[in-house]
């Protein structure tokens, strides 16, 4: 145990000291660094004697010796070479992209973007207009209770990126953050710490497609921290498709900051890893604001999937909607916490939230937690989950027009998927989703005569 | 004026104390107070054991403070009496030999012990601080073979059953107030229904807290044979103090095969003023067992009083074809705060559980409804339906709704609702305009709310609830 933490402490500290080295660095970074690094070894990694980590349990990450990317190393990959299956065509020249969790400016495209900011990390610090708002950013720490990931995350990120969509201006070109996981040669697992900050000034509109892909099955870990500040007004998609190898571990936390009237529309999709968990918070500290924040987890085989969400109204008009749905095969275990919390004076709140699951195996498991804190009261809420199977009269309904059983089943369970898939507004992510999910059914949905 | 000022405060009538000697053993908690209580009692050596077991277990245990959604001081478990017991003639063969003022004390409660004026058809077990005072119809009972006594009694007449059932359902070592409670408890009620025989009567226990410095640690065993039936009432109130009182008490449910328990619970202790100064901590384990196959046990409560309420009536569906309910009012006004829910926890097959809570929030109160479903592996078929609908009164209340859904058998079906309103001006405006006062309408909208609970409680409790809840409101609609 001791030689344990000790190794955990040496691959992860000496990270940080080669951080340390980078030159250009304002000192309330490094200070910044330094203070979520200590801390983080104060309170380690999350055990499931805490509430939030109840039902998910990391020690394998713990265990395994993860060696931190810091700093950009060569790569196989070029921009006509491994990277075109994980482009949308909506997105041929709007990509931005991250090799082991570092911005790599050489394989991205921005050609089909004007006006709008997109800079390293680094070099918008540069920038003392961008350096106030990332600062806030990166200091972020909700009342003290960032979790050891996300310590660690702020500790040891490298290479991020910030976007800023200006004041008035409304991108038809959806932007995509791709996220690649390459092996690295020689070396023990690697560990990515992406780190993205995105903020849309007033009245601007954006689609952000945020996507978790590897070149090569393996083991790895991915912690990332993407930030979102809406500014009054702005209206937001974000579609985070996590489909990440067989073998990885995906920890990733969503922050959504709402302004005024602002609204954001989230789906996340959550198909690979072997560990995944996801933290989106919303906040609505703003009048006006609204969110809808959906998603859909399929896993099989031994995954574990695990959501948390918060949905935080704390001004009155606030609208927020959430459907969550999973699907659950094999001796898979899916977590799904979702609250919503409704401040004092939050009045005139209406908030929605549903989470639905199908156990598709014997042997799959589920735990849910709708949660409900409300503190005011002339507002609207409901929230419902339910765990079942598939219905028997819509089995029994279809195999009466001679589609067999087996067939029927994929069907039904096509359709249910498809209630989150057919909101999703990218035609090339929905054909993507619906493909994979068709083949994790191992079925064409071909009827056969 | 605003609907919260409307409901207004009316006293809590069941605040004052009744001028008693009694007999108190001194502060504090050691395992020589173990041993005090047991020798008090007279308790066979198996008994005995059992209690310094658990109290050895307490000592491992940590308060469960974190968690529950609750806030309230520390408390000092040795600043406290364990034992309090009112002075008697050393044996009571008939109610003539209980103190007149004991008697009296209860009659103004509105629970008449002395046989002719008893409630037809409603046994009732009394008890007052530490010790059960009087048991009426078990003469009765005894000739269809229904055993209802006081547990002391029990432990003395039928130790074999006591000894077969205690702890089954909740062990020493289960949570903190558990193993204090079973370290430490005085008395409280036991009820056994042989196979094959249904009760012809309500059972019913009154618990009073008298004494301003002692904890109330009661202890409730409930055995359901094959076949049996029992329908079983709880109420209880105390005086107002200044000071917070602890009532930590444990009640065990067993069903056998085709045994149906109701539980029927009206929960009316000394709530605090309107500041939040004194009132009851009651911190209670229930719990029931449907050992059996085709068995059923149903949760009823209506909880109005107490500071501080955290309470998880539970079900363990163990035999196939099982069912478990509950069914569930709290309302909290002023300062008071309540963590309540309940366990169902499948393990056999076909096993089924319905839940609706209603929380009612008013005033500065904190309500909470917690709730764990587990379906096992085994419990193939399992159902639950799952529904809490919560209403806030004023602005400055907290509804907050915990469900933790775990389930681990895909041909099970779980839902969960909840909702959260509030008394709508459209309602009340409807009412009023019939002629029907506010203070009235509000009552009435209230009653319409926790109608699918009270439904569930016999008769005269649901009378009883429904009057409690307007009185319980006075002044808190605004």
């Amino acid at each position: 145990m001791v030689t344990e933490l000790a190794n955990e402490k040496s691959a992860y500290s000496s990270a940080l000291r080669d951080l340390m080295k980078v030159s250009g660095e304002p000192s309330w970074l490094r200070e910044l660094r330094g203070s979520s690094f200590d801390q983080f070894e104060r309170v380690g990694f999350p055990g499931v004697e805490q509430e939030e980590w109840k039902y998910t349990n990391v020690a394998l990450i713990k265990r395994t010796n993860f060696t931190p990317v810091v700093n950009s190393n060569g790569t196989a990959l070029s921009k006509r070479n491994g990277l075109a299956p994980f482009i949308y065509d909506e997105t041929r020249d709007s990509t931005f992209v991250f090799v082991n969790g570092i911005f790599r400016d050489d394989l991205s495209s921005c050609n089909g973007l004007s006006g709008v900011v997109a800079l390293d990390l680094n070099d918008a610090l540069q920038i003392s207009e961008y350096e106030r708002v990332i600062r806030a950013s990166l200091e972020r720490n909700a009342d003290g209770d960032n979790n050891g990931f996300e310590l660690l995350n702020t500790a040891l990120f490298a290479g991020g990126l910030f976007v800023k969509i200006p004041r008035g201006v409304n991108l038809s070109t959806p932007i995509q953050l791709q996220f690649v996981s390459e092996p690295v040669k020689g070396e023990s697992p690697a560990a990515a710490f992406p780190r993205v900050l995105i903020v849309g000034e007033e009245n601007s509109a954006a689609t952000i497609i945020e996507s978790y892909r590897a070149t090569a099955e393996g083991v790895y870990l991915t912690n990332a921290i993407v930030d979102i500040v809406l500014d009054e007004g702005a209206r937001f998609q974000h579609y985070k498709v996590q489909r990440e190898s067989a073998g990885a571990s995906h920890i990733a936390t969503t922050r959504a900051d709402l302004g005024p009237k602002a609204s954001y529309d989230t789906t996340t999709i959550n198909f690979g890893a072997a560990l995944s968990r996801h933290d989106i918070h919303v906040t609505m500290d703003h009048e006006g604001a609204s969110c809808s924040v959906d998603g859909l987890y399929m896993v099989e085989g031994s995954q574990h999937t695990d959501t948390h969400s918060v949905i935080d109204h704390r001004q009155p008009h606030c609208t927020s909607r959430q459907l969550y749905k999973g699907i659950l095969d094999g001796k898979s275990r899916a977590v799904f916490n979702g609250k919503v919390f409704v401040r004092h004076g939050a009045q005139q709140t209406d908030a929605q939230q549903t989470n639905k699951n199908l156990l598709l195996s014997s042997e799959a498991q589920i735990d849910t937690k709708p949660q409900l804190e409300i503190y005011a009261d002339d507002v609207k809420c409901t929230h419902g989950a339910a765990v079942g199977q598939l219905e028997p009269d819509e089995l029994f309904y279809l195999e009466s027009r001679g589609i067999n059983p087996a067939l029927a089943k994929n069907m039904l369970t096509y359709g249910f998927a498809g209630e989150v898939i057919e909101k999703i507004q990218i035609e090339s992510i929905r054909r993507e989703l619906d493909e994979a999910v068709l083949n994790r059914l191992h079925s064409d949905l071909t009827i056969d005569v | 004026m605003s609907t919260a000022e409307i409901l207004g405060n009316r006293e809590y009538k069941y605040g004052w104390v009744t001028d008693i000697e009694s007999e108190t053993i001194p502060r504090g908690l050691s395992e020589d107070t173990v041993r005090l209580i047991s020798a008090k009692k007279d308790e066979p050596e198996w008994m005995l054991e059992f209690r310094l077991k658990a109290y050895r277990n307490w000592l491992t245990m940590k308060e469960p403070r974190k968690w529950p959604n609750i806030e309230y001081p520390e408390v000092d478990f040795q600043d406290m009496i364990y034992y309090s017991a009112p002075k008697q003639k050393a044996t009571k063969a008939s109610l003539d030999e209980v103190d007149p003022e004991l008697l009296r004390t209860f009659e103004k409660l509105g629970i008449p012990l002395s046989e002719q004026k008893q409630l037809a058809g409603v046994a009732v077990d009394a008890v007052f601080d530490s010790v059960s005072v009087a048991t009426t119809y078990k003469e009765k009972l005894r000739k269809v073979g229904v055993i209802f006594c006081s547990f002391s009694e029990a432990v003395r007449e039928h130790p074999e059953i006591v000894r077969k059932y205690l702890g089954s359902v909740v062990p020493t070592n289960d949570n903190f107030y558990a193993a204090l409670n079973s370290a430490v408890f005085s008395d409280g009620s036991f009820c056994f229904i042989p196979k094959g025989v249904r009760c012809p009567m309500e059972l019913s226990t009154y618990f009073r807290i008298n004494n301003s410095e002692s904890g109330q640690f009661e202890r409730t065993l409930i055995v359901a044979e094959e076949s049996a039936y029992v329908s079983y009432l709880e109420g209880c109130t105390a005086p107002k103090f200044d000071r917070n009182q602890l009532h930590a008490a444990v009640v065990e449910l067993v069903a056998l095969d085709d045994a149906e328990i109701k539980y029927s619970t009206v929960q009316n202790w000394y709530a605090g003023d309107e500041d939040g100064k004194g009132g009851i901590y009651n911190f209670v384990t229930k719990r029931g067992k449907c050992a059996g196959r085709n068995s059923k046990i149903s949760w009823t409560q209506v909880e109005t009083g107490s500071a501080i309420t955290w309470k998880y009536p539970s079900c363990i569906l163990l035999g196939d074809n099982s069912i478990g309910e509950f069914y569930s009012v709290a309302l909290t006004n002023h300062a008071q705060e309540a963590d309540t829910g309940t366990k169902m926890i499948h393990l056999g097959k076909n096993t089924r559980s319905t839940i609706v809570s209603k929380g009612i929030a008013a005033g500065r109160a904190n309500n909470s409804y917690r709730g764990l479903v587990k379906i096992m592996p085994k419990a193939e078929n399992a159902r639950n339906y799952t529904q809490c609908d919560s209403m806030l009164i004023g602005s400055n209340c907290s509804a907050n709704t915990f469900p933790y859904i775990e389930v681990m058998n895909n041909t099970s079906r779980v839902e969960h609702e909840a909702s959260t309103s509030k008394i709508s001006e459209e309602q009340l405006f409807y009412l009023m305009q019939r002629g029907i006062s506010q203070e009235d309408a509000v009552s009435l909208i209230i009653n319409g709310f926790c109608k699918d609970v009270f439904l569930q409680l016999p008769m005269e409790f649901a009378v009883e609830a429904t009057r409690l809840l307007g009185l319980k409101l006075e002044g808190a609609v605004g």
